[in-house]
């Protein structure tokens, strides 16, 4: 039996990685990767607890976020390519004038 | 009588239809639509007349409207005799006057609008007759006199249209500013709209008065009330002093005039006081008031079309005139006399319009009676149905006017109202100038020679069948509407009081068999000599006009200015209200006060954004840290506090 921490430490390690990929790194597509994994660092821990506390709710949720990951995940590409016909680049740093 | 809803839903339905569908889809069928939905609301109508002749009416709440608090209001309908009377007026006229419009409006690029427009007022029209509150005839009230604004203004693109049209719609505010109040007087003194209760209760408010501060005067609450009701009348049935709207609304399109102009919703006034009688009734002043009113109005329009030219202008005043007696009947208590001439004037006022749009389509959309002349040979239908209609409304024996009028004039005598014989004089009077200026037009227009130019003559040409038809089926209402009113004194039944009695109680005139007989000599004695003087300065002596007009030079001056009416509201109350509205409201509450607000927020927020956009780099992940680091400290603090 593995013991609930072990989950969560993996959970946010996950999430820690994510975080970091998203802020560090300068490809839309590794930043995409890397909200994908906060994503789902969030459902383990969800059906981590779902598991410890017997209720069922957890992984409903997870459904839930499985579903909405997908949608994103279709738009997201989308925009990406997109962006790349336009600007042939993947690269945010080169995309910054939505500013004031 | 279970299917009465029809009534009033079919025209709103092809209110709608037409509305949504009638540009894309009907086009120039579009007054299929109007015509057979008011067509079946015509036989719901008859229907429920038959039943309300046996003496089955309705009283019904559908549902609640409003409810809060104490104030309870519900979409009710309410069928009794006078209603009954109304449906017949409101549903044929509306009905023959859909069926010429389809020629008269043949080929205009608004057709479907024009119906549209036309159902729409039906139904609101029914809605105002039909309602058992005051807050239903008071959403009729509005909605009509909105169709009369979208229909005087029809033809928006002539700037004298659209002006009529507002003219139209801002006096009528005046009158139902009044009208609203008189509303809420009677919730704030009786707690209730409804007719029932309302006119149950109203005898406790006997003797009770009301303060205005503003005035510093006590007033009778009864009479205040009515006085306000009084108010809304006067603007929708155009009276002293608020008739100035209803001579301009006539730059609508014919069929309006007559409808709207004539038939039915200028008579929603009358139809309004003698709903409320039993409040009139319990003060003697409100109906001195009423009777004066009207017989000053029947008086002052009757001298005004004695001299205008505009044929569709005289009929206007004639309108006016005749619903002057209207009042002049009510402020007697003879409601039921009021009511029957209101009946039969429908038919043989909207009649006389539908004949002078007739003409105007032979004369190609001339309006000038001096340019007429000698039509009687061109247009041989529109000439006999017209003049049917003359003599109707001069009151000769045998025809609709007659019994009407002279029913009005006899009570008016004999009554026992206080300025009685004072109204009677003036009425008599106004009969003799009525039949004048009729058969004046008819003259004018029909007899002679045609003094119009030859393209003009070339032009001339009886109107089609759609048009002749109804012209033909409202003169059979011209000649028998007022069969059903035949005085006793005639040999007659005088169905239509007994019919009425339920609802408007009775009024005896104190007389004589031979006095009656000498009221209604006099009446008819004034309007053959009215018919003969047309005759006689018209046809005979042409040249007698003119000589007269140039001789009482200062009086024509008068009357052709329609008194100075206008003029005289133009100083004191429209230049006034420019001036306000440019020297105060544009410049200081505009200028100033609003427009410095609506730019000085806009101005401060632009400073302020100019500091806070330096924050917005447009770089995904300096927001994303920021927000990384704002959560961190969050859930630092919750653990750690």
């Amino acid at each position: 039996m593995i013991p609930l921490q072990w989950y969560l430490w993996l959970s946010a390690a996950m999430f820690a990685i994510g975080i970091a990929g998203f802020l560090i790194r300068r490809n839309i597509i590794i930043m995409f990767m890397s909200i994908e994994l906060m994503l789902n660092a969030a459902n383990i821990s969800l059906v981590s607890f779902g598991h410890h506390l017997q209720d069922m709710r957890g992984q409903i949720l997870v459904f839930f976020i499985i579903a909405v990951a997908a949608a994103e995940a279709a738009i997201g590409l989308a925009i990406i390519i997109a962006l790349f016909r336009n600007r042939t680049t993947t690269y945010i740093d080169e995309v910054n004038e939505m500013k004031g | 009588m279970d299917n009465y809803l029809l009534i009033p839903f079919l025209p709103l339905t092809a209110f709608l239809i037409n509305i949504f569908f009638g540009k894309t889809f009907l086009r120039d069928k579009a007054h299929w639509v109007s015509i057979l939905a008011v067509f079946g609301s015509w036989v719901v109508s008859v229907m429920t007349v038959a039943e309300v002749l046996q003496g089955r009416t309705v009283n019904k709440d559908l549902y609640a409207w409003i409810s809060s608090g104490g104030f309870m209001v519900s979409v009710g309908f309410l069928i009794d005799q006078l209603t009954a009377v109304m449906l017949v007026v409101v549903t044929t006229c509306s009905t023959l006057i859909h069926i010429y419009s389809a020629g008269y409006m043949h080929g205009d690029k608004g057709y479907y609008r024009f119906f549209a427009y036309l159902s729409l007022f039906t139904f609101s029209m029914l809605m105002l007759v039909m309602a058992n509150n005051f807050l239903q005839l008071y959403f009729g009230w509005e909605a009509v006199g909105l169709c009369s604004y979208f229909l005087i203004g029809f033809w928006y693109e002539k700037k004298s249209a659209s002006d009529a049209g507002k003219k139209a719609f801002i006096v009528n505010r005046f009158g139902d500013f009044g009208f609203g109040i008189g509303v809420i007087m009677i919730f704030l003194s009786l707690g209730t709209l409804h007719y029932a209760p309302v006119f149950k209760g109203i005898g406790s408010l006997v003797g009770q008065t009301v303060n205005i501060h503003l005035l510093g005067v006590q007033v009778d609450l009864i009479t205040f009330i009515a006085l306000l009701l009084f108010c809304g009348a006067v603007g929708k049935s155009a009276q002293l002093p608020l008739h100035v709207w209803l001579p301009d609304a006539m730059e609508g399109p014919t069929p309006v005039s007559a409808l709207i102009h004539a038939a039915t919703m200028v008579t929603a006034g009358v139809f309004m006081v003698a709903r409320c009688n039993p409040i009139f009734s319990l003060s003697p002043l409100a109906m001195s008031v009423v009777a004066v009113i009207g017989a000053v109005t029947a008086l002052f329009a009757a001298t005004i079309a004695l001299v205008q030219n505009d044929i569709k202008r005289i009929i206007a005043y004639s309108t006016v005139s005749q619903l002057g007696y209207m009042f002049l009947a009510c402020g007697v208590g003879a409601y039921t006399a009021g009511i029957f001439h209101l009946y039969t004037h429908a038919f043989f006022k909207a009649l006389l319009f539908l004949c002078a749009g007739s003409v105007m389509h032979a004369m190609a959309g001339e309006l000038d009676l001096q340019k007429m002349g000698g039509l009687k040979k061109y247009m041989p239908w529109t000439y006999r149905t017209m003049l049917i209609a003359s003599l109707s409304i001069a009151g000769i024996p045998g025809l609709a006017g007659f019994f009407s009028k002279d029913e009005i004039l006899w009570l008016a005598f004999s009554g026992s109202s206080p300025v009685g014989k004072f109204v009677w004089a003036i009425g008599t009077f106004v009969a003799f100038l009525t039949a004048f200026y009729s058969f004046r037009l008819i003259f004018l227009t029909f007899h002679g020679k045609f003094r119009g130019t030859h393209e003009q003559e070339h032009h001339l040409h009886e109107s089609p069948k759609v048009m002749t038809i109804p012209l033909m089926l409202l003169c059979v209402g011209a000649i028998a509407s007022g069969w059903v009113g035949i005085p006793h004194l005639l040999g007659g039944g005088a169905h239509f009081t007994e019919f009425m009695k339920p609802v408007l109680g009775h009024l005896e005139g104190e007389g004589t068999h031979g006095d009656e007989w000498m009221v209604m000599a006099i009446s008819v004695f004034a309007g053959l000599s009215g018919i003969g003087l047309a005759a006689f300065v018209y046809l005979r002596e042409s040249n007698l006009a003119d000589r007269a007009a140039s001789q009482f030079a200062f009086v024509h001056k008068i009357l052709w200015n329609k008194y100075y009416v206008d003029e005289f509201y133009s100083a004191i109350i429209v230049k006034p209200t420019f001036w306000i509205a440019k020297n105060v409201i544009v410049r200081v509450t505009d200028g100033k006060i609003i427009e410095g607000i609506v730019n000085g927020v806009p101005a401060l927020i632009g400073k302020v954004s100019e500091v806070l956009r330096k924050v917005q780099t447009g770089r995904v992940q300096e927001y994303a840290s920021i927000m990384a680091i704002g959560t961190f400290i969050l859930i630092a603090l919750a653990l750690f506090w």
